[in-house]
């Protein structure tokens, strides 16, 4: 009996101290891993996106706040002189979150393009999506604002990547949420961009 | 004292040089050696984990029961796996990005369990730090050693920082792109520990 009760002491004593120090560890380190996760991931992600844009959509970046989210935006101006949004959304995929970066044309509520963002899926298998392109330029062009992001399977308009269906569900999901996300605060973000 | 400190540190550096005397943690060995500089991360995280692993477990070598132990072991080594990753992405996200999985599949390396049961939990926390740490860089030369043949031989470059090359054969060179490969690496492993067994052991 006294030895079962020090073997759940310690264990529990040893993992409270293990997961507040991880708890302190994260904290101090959250700011500058998403300094690096905007140098390294989404700023070649907007790059790619927006290849002769003339201002720097990341240095104009601004973050609008409501009461359930904080959304970064990236705002340009394209070619023909409509103005052009980048954000980014998340879904779940087979080894946690997935990001899914969003470009959409504000004149005319069209996708311009998505890329994959940061991820932790299996390497070769999920990260077919992100080196092939196919499966992104499915939504050039699809409307913003009224088209079913979904996987065809699910009733939607988008084939998945054969072999990473996780990962094609989870951008799906992202895209999905990122409608949501333009069509409530759409209003503020052109606000936001004067 | 002071020379059996010595022993406890100079015998990762070579009699049980881990990945080509002991033929331990092999995964990584295999997996990330496609660069000199991914190799070195790779040690350089893992060393810090054998380290602070090393010494945590033989601080605590009488309050740990007998009988959880490898539960306790697996609980403080996956801790500071999880800060080298965090300090990683923080730090080195380029390198996090390349070393991908492996990191936080150091928990699991043979190698730094290995060291907690078999050392750190039968001798004091000076020897234990020795002996990760000797542990530690021989692993960290290992692999610097095995990515610097299959980066030379695949690519005709050496990095060591940043992806920078500090040598390079030029763009004439027709690089073996083979040892770049899974295979490659078996072949290049391979071949190291022939070429090691030749020296005779003492």
């Amino acid at each position: 009996m006294r030895e079962m009760i020090s073997m759940i002491v310690v264990l529990t004593v040893l993992t409270v101290i293990s997961g507040g120090l991880l708890a302190a560890v994260k904290s101090g380190t959250e700011e500058q891993i998403e300094i690096q996760v905007l140098k390294f991931q989404k700023a070649p992600a907007i790059e790619s996106i927006f290849p002769d844009v003339t201002n720097d959509p990341i240095a104009d970046r601004f973050t609008i706040k409501t009461e359930e989210m904080k959304l970064q935006v990236f705002p340009t101006k394209l070619a023909d002189g409509s103005k052009a949004v980048a954000f980014e959304t998340k879904g779940t995929g087979f080894g946690g979150p997935v990001g899914l970066m969003v470009a959409v044309n504000i004149n005319s509520d069209k996708v311009i393009d998505v890329r994959m963002t940061a991820h932790a899926e299996t390497p070769g298998i999920g990260t077919k999506p992100k080196e092939d392109l196919f499966f992104v330029s499915q939504f050039t062009g699809l409307s913003i604002m009224d088209t079913d992001f979904n996987l065809k399977g699910s009733g939607g308009v988008i084939d998945a990547v054969s072999g990473a269906t996780v990962t094609s569900n989870a951008l799906c999901t992202a895209a999905v949420k990122a409608k949501e996300v333009y069509q409530k605060l759409k209003p503020e973000i052109i606000k936001q961009m004067k | 004292m002071a020379q059996s400190l010595a022993k406890e540190f100079t015998k990762g550096l070579w009699t049980e040089l881990p990945p080509f005397r002991l033929v331990l943690g092999l995964c990584p060995v295999l997996a990330v050696t496609k660069s000199v500089e991914n190799g070195i991360g790779m040690g350089v995280a893992t060393t810090f984990v054998l380290v602070c692993s090393n010494l945590l477990v033989s601080l605590l070598r009488n309050i740990i029961p007998a009988k959880v132990r490898i539960a306790c072991f697996i609980v403080i080594i996956a801790t500071f796996v999880t800060i080298v990753e965090l300090l990683m992405q923080a730090y080195a996200y380029p390198l996090f990005l390349k070393l991908g999985i492996f990191i936080p599949l150091i928990v699991v390396n043979c190698i730094v369990l290995g060291r907690s049961e078999a050392f750190a939990s039968k001798n004091g926390p000076i020897m234990s730090v020795a002996d990760g740490l000797g542990i530690g860089i021989g692993f960290t030369l290992s692999l610097g050693a095995l990515g610097a043949v299959r980066e030379f031989l695949g690519n005709g470059t050496l990095t060591i920082w940043e992806g920078l090359p500090v040598f390079s054969m030029g763009p004439d060179f027709l690089p073996f792109r083979f040892m770049l490969e899974a295979p490659g690496a078996f072949v290049g492993l391979g071949l190291m520990l022939f070429l090691m067994n030749l020296i005779p052991q003492k």
